[in-house]
């Protein structure tokens, strides 16, 4: 089948063959190749990370017995959440999607800043192999949250963790800043704010978080480095400092962080329910509009994470009362997402089923953080395993489904090849499955009382921690038959059409793979995202249909 | 200067400055406004940034009123006063610098470029002495505060913010200094002119932000009251 | 309300006023929780088997529809304004402590925890209350963050140097309670534990008065309601009065694990954040200055009142001292219980 598209591209040639070799990779200025780049760099740390999760998981199988020592496992659980933030669920979406995505699908050539673009990519590599040095030196134990003055009295090499995030903080501040100017300056003509695809006001409302919250991370990060080196004394009570305002510092970055996590994949599964249920999407403006509300709120929140560190009573009414605020935008999505399938036409592909995994993990992890967020009830249960369980739901449950219904969804557009849709339902049911049977006991582990970052704990959670033990087990061996059906796929997958889904969007409206410049003729927009008839859906470009023109 | 975009090339009725913009943007003007929307969105992030520092500041001012008063009575106003000028007047150098480059008149653009560059030096070497003379009367961050003559408690807590302030300033004003060396060459190359001349004004913009920040720094670390 | 009795085997006790209407507030929680899991879920699955592809099937063209929106965004902001007002008043009830407390002070230092009394007492690993009577807590840490956890009580509050904080609670049930240090802080954080005896009123005036009371006779609040064993029906001091005389090392022992050694010294030879006492006493030791002195009583002594002094090659010097929270009779204890780890 000729590699023939509606703008008429030449055969063959795609932005993966554009130019031959790895310095034309390493220098390549093209969004889709540093895309790819963060791709593979951003998945490579998640392996890492999990590998640390896996042993962290093995060493609590039993109550009192561990076959790592506990300051070995208070360094894994530190790698463990630092990699994943800071390396992982942060950049993935929106670096590695999110570049490759966003011109096309506004339908531009590129991003505003090309050059700016690969930077940002070495930076995230200059951070990243800050961060992992100090893996193979005194390590890191003092838990992602750096809080002091553990962090200042600790003897292992804090400050090289604490480089890497500072450094990989710069990657995501320019990714956002990039996008915020490419949708502002080079959506194509007739692209106007109302046709763009959700996924693309979700990048948006991510980048305007990353710019103005991450810088706050660098600040924080930085008079932490100099409290060790320097011992300037903000944070350290031995010198007048306040440990309390540490917490405040990076919560409010931290905060904020996890809506950049969230957002995308809910900008994903916004595209992947429409093309899968061949149906409008439900409440197009309201739910554009509530990433904007999330991302207001989540600047105001931060405080939740302190109820218990000491602020005040005021500060905890406060925060209380607008944390609750933020389900209200959540819950618009939800809403619409479900709403949008009834009297659809439900196909059960991959994307889809992920798409399904999402709404059920992140409506659980959703629900617990109202619990949370109600004042009397977090001071039972923050700071132990229903905080964990919480935050795994909605981080792996919410942005990790999300990443994986996208690397689904856009796998035949990015590689020109389909995968195997058999082996997607029984590694999508693995990992869907895997995830509850590890992280829900963890709700009950923390109702009845059991602390996190325990290396060990008393006999009566035995059960619960093997049930989830075992989960992890489930989970990693769906994530690496994933691995393995996707890299065959690459390999040796079938040639796949422009268009498999039959979706409107201007991505699919070109090659797959896409031609280098993405598009030869800019494309004209005469539609909506979602003009899903119920005889088909109508490309963005199609003609302007004269009756609405 | 090209890109594997391939650009548009846009020589200048002078025939001096050539300026070929991105393939991606329609017209050298787009490329123009995304590059001020860039510089823009980035000095924003700036604001965050420092702004953190000022939080910091308001809060432990606001715990240790007393402390304050005393610690900023061994800062030098005068010095202080003197790089406020400084900084002014570099302000206004860079922008007859952007206003010079814009109408072609070359030669200034590169003297007023060099006059702002040289008042940043003058900035700069007066902070050195500033520093100097507290390290040398044991006025230091943290736990390395040794002066005796101090009273109130917790006084290296106001020095290791002046400190972190004046050095996170100062290191943004060194960066200015590369970046304006920077133009000064491609000015001299005749890279920048009437017809591109986006690095200048960018510049420019980050330059006025600097002295911005110190406009603020001054009265909150030496005005203390 | 019964659904909490149903699943008893989910959360701790309730062992304070408190924690009953903690309770009540967690169950109107889970049941608004299920209501909309089961909605959500529900209706997606449900739409998805309805509205599947198949031959035949068309979908329709609809965009959104402002009533459903106003509901579904109308709703839930009344039942999180419930929510958080119900939140918010029973946390008022949890933190706003009598006026007439009884007052304990607490210090965490890595990594056990010490209680001071008013009478001058002070106990390690073991905190001391009454039973129906006010108690409130006002604790700070030594060296680093520290969390103070009772899940019984649902109390819990950070404990930072440098600062007073403090909890407060009116224990209902007597018997042991567990403690938890929640809030990270190195090595042996999972190991920094302590226990809550809430004593009835002549057990609390008996130790109140300096008597001792058989720690181990004290039955753990969190048994099963229906089990009922000889513990329960004895008070502590007919326990105490009816317990055989216990040998040196086996007091030894209690000690060893009441007052924290266990946290951080093994007895099987396992490294922890200290040297292990198996085969320690009399063996020769090398310290950090390179000099070699042998474990005998008065090391052992000299290690528990001054830890700083002679520090063991290999460790860090992070030993809190146990001067004054010792008496003689318990350092004899165990003395001869680290003797008789060979």
């Amino acid at each position: 089948m000729s590699n023939h598209s509606a703008t008429g591209v030449v055969h063959g040639d795609n932005y993966l063959n554009h130019t031959p070799g790895i310095w034309s990779w390493l220098t390549t200025l093209d969004h889709k190749r540093i895309g790819v780049m963060y791709l593979f760099t951003v998945l490579s740390f998640f392996f890492v990370g999990g590998v640390f999760a896996l042993l962290i998981r093995m060493s609590l199988f039993y109550s009192g017995h561990h076959f790592i020592d506990a300051n070995t496992y208070n360094k894994f659980f530190t790698y463990h959440g630092a990699i994943m933030v800071f390396l992982v669920i942060i950049p993935a979406i929106p670096a590695a999607l999110g570049n490759f995505l966003v011109p096309i699908m506004v339908g531009a050539k590129d991003v505003a800043f090309p050059r700016l673009n690969l930077f940002s990519y070495y930076i995230y590599c200059a951070g990243a192999i800050f961060a992992t040095a100090a893996l193979f030196m005194r390590g890191a134990d003092t838990g992602w949250t750096f809080y002091t003055p553990y962090s200042i009295q600790t003897s292992t090499t804090v400050i090289l963790v604490l480089t890497g995030a500072f450094i990989a903080g710069f990657s995501s501040i320019l990714t956002g800043l990039n996008f915020i100017v490419t949708v502002h300056k080079l959506r194509a003509p007739g692209m106007s704010w109302s046709r763009l695809p959700l996924f693309i006001w979700a990048i948006y409302a991510t980048s305007i978080i990353q710019v103005l919250a991450t810088p706050v991370l660098a600040i924080t990060l930085m008079l932490l480095i100099l409290e060790r080196v320097v011992g300037i004394g903000i944070f350290d009570p031995a010198l007048g400092g306040d440990p309390i305002l540490f917490q405040h510092f990076f919560w409010f970055y931290s905060h904020p962080a996890v809506y950049i996590m969230i957002l995308p994949a809910m900008g994903i599964i916004s595209e992947v329910i429409p093309v899968f249920s061949r149906k409008p999407i439900f409440g197009y403006k309201a739910i554009a509009y509530s990433s904007f509300g999330i991302a207001l709120i989540a600047f105001i929140v931060w405080g939740h994470h302190m109820f218990v560190s000491g602020q005040s009573e005021l500060a905890n009414f406060v925060f209380s009362l607008i944390t609750m605020f933020v389900a209200i935008p959540t819950g618009v999505k939800t809403f619409s997402w479900v709403w949008t399938m009834a009297r659809g036409s439900i196909h059960f592909n991959a994307p889809m089923l992920y798409a399904f995994g999402f709404i059920e993990l992140f409506t659980i992890g959703g629900l617990t953080g109202v619990f949370l967020a109600t004042l009397a009830i977090d001071v039972h249960l923050t700071q132990t395993y229903f905080v964990v369980a919480h935050f795994h739901y909605v981080m792996v449950g919410g942005t990790l489904m999300g990443l994986l219904a996208g690397l689904h969804f856009w796998f035949p557009k990015m590689w020109g090849k389909m995968y195997d849709e058999k082996a997607s339902v029984i590694a999508s049911t693995l990992i869907i499955l895997g995830f509850n049977v590890t992280f829900f006991p963890q709700f009950i582990l923390g109702l009845q009382g059991m602390p996190r970052r325990y290396w060990d704990y008393l006999p009566e959670f035995q059960t619960l921690n093997q049930v989830s033990t075992v989960g992890s087990w489930l989970i990693g061996a769906g994530f690496l038959y994933t691995a393995w059906y996707l890299g065959k796929a690459l390999m040796s997958g079938e040639k796949a059409p422009s268009n498999p889904w039959q979706s409107t969007t201007l991505e699919w409206q070109t090659s797959s793979p896409p031609p280098f410049e993405n598009f030869l003729e800019t494309p004209i927009v005469s539609h909506w995202a979602y003009e899903y008839l119920p005889e088909g859906g109508v490309p963005q470009n199609a003609p302007a249909n004269p009756a609405t023109a | 200067m090209s890109d594997s975009h391939g650009t548009h090339a846009m020589t200048s009725d002078d025939g001096g400055v050539v300026h070929h913009f991105a393939h991606h943007f329609a017209t050298a003007d787009d490329e123009f406004e995304a590059a001020k929307q860039g510089m823009w969105l980035f000095l924003v992030t700036e604001v965050l940034m420092f702004g953190g520092l000022f939080v910091a500041y308001g809060i432990f001012h606001g715990l240790y009123p007393a402390m304050f008063k005393e610690c900023h009575e061994f800062l030098n106003v005068k010095l202080g006063a003197t790089n406020t000028v400084v900084l002014i007047t570099s302000s206004l150098t860079m922008a007859l610098a952007v206003s010079a480059t814009q109408r072609g008149k070359r030669q200034r653009a590169i003297l007023l470029l060099t006059s702002t560059f040289m008042l940043a030096c003058c900035f700069l070497v007066i902070k050195y002495f500033e520093w100097s003379h507290k390290f040398h009367e044991g006025l230091l961050p943290g736990k390395h505060f040794t002066n005796t003559e101090i009273h109130a408690k917790k006084a290296d807590l106001f020095f290791s913010l002046y400190f972190v302030m004046t050095g996170l300033h100062g290191f943004h004003v060194i960066v200015g200094m590369c970046l304006i060396a920077w133009l000064i060459k491609r000015t001299v190359k005749k890279e920048l002119g009437p017809q591109y001349y986006t690095p200048t004004e960018l510049v420019g913009f980050y330059w006025h932000f600097v002295d911005l920040v110190w406009i603020y720094l001054f009265p909150l670390l030496y005005l203390v009251n | 309300m019964f659904f909490h009795e149903a699943y008893a085997g989910v959360l701790p006790i309730a062992a304070t006023d408190a924690a009953v209407s903690w309770n009540a507030l967690y169950d109107f929680l889970i049941w608004i929780s299920i209501f909309f899991f089961v909605l959500v879920v529900g209706a997606m699955i449900y739409f998805a088997v309805k509205y599947r592809n198949r031959p035949g099937h068309k979908a329709v063209y609809e965009t959104g529809s402002h009533l459903l929106e106003a509901i579904w965004i109308g709703v839930p902001t009344v039942l999180l304004l419930i929510i958080f007002g119900w939140g918010y008043h029973v946390y008022r009830e949890m933190k706003q402590a009598p006026s007439d407390a009884y007052e304990i002070k607490v210090v965490g230092k890595q990594w056990l925890w010490t209680f001071l009394y008013d009478n001058g007492t002070t106990t390690v690993g073991e905190l001391y209350v009454p039973v129906n009577k006010p108690v409130k807590l006002l604790m700070t840490s030594q060296d680093v963050l520290h969390g103070f956890f009772i899940p019984n009580f649902r109390v819990k509050q950070d404990v930072v140097p440098g600062m007073y904080s403090s909890v407060w609670f009116e224990a209902t049930v007597p018997g042991k309670h567990q403690v938890f240090c929640t809030e990270y802080c190195g090595t042996s954080h999972s190991g920094m534990l302590a226990q809550v005896i809430a004593l009835e009123d002549k057990d609390w005036n008996d130790w109140l008065r300096g008597k001792k009371i058989a720690i181990d006779k004290i039955p753990n609040a969190n048994r099963d309601p229906n089990e009922v064993s000889a513990a329960d029906t004895t008070t502590v001091s007919q326990a105490a009065a009816t317990s055989a005389p216990v040998s040196l090392v086996d007091q030894g022992k209690v000690i060893y694990n009441k007052m924290a050694c266990a946290t951080c010294h093994s007895t099987d030879g396992a490294t922890k954040a200290g040297p292990t006492f198996k085969g320690l006493f009399g063996s020769k030791v090398t310290l950090t200055d390179g000099t070699v002195v042998t474990a005998d009583e008065n090391y052992i002594r000299e290690s528990i009142e001054l830890p700083n002094a002679k520090i063991v090659k290999g460790y860090a010097p992070q030993m809190p001292t146990f001067k004054g929270l010792i008496n003689e009779n318990d350092m004899t204890a165990v003395i001869s219980f680290i003797k008789a780890q060979k």
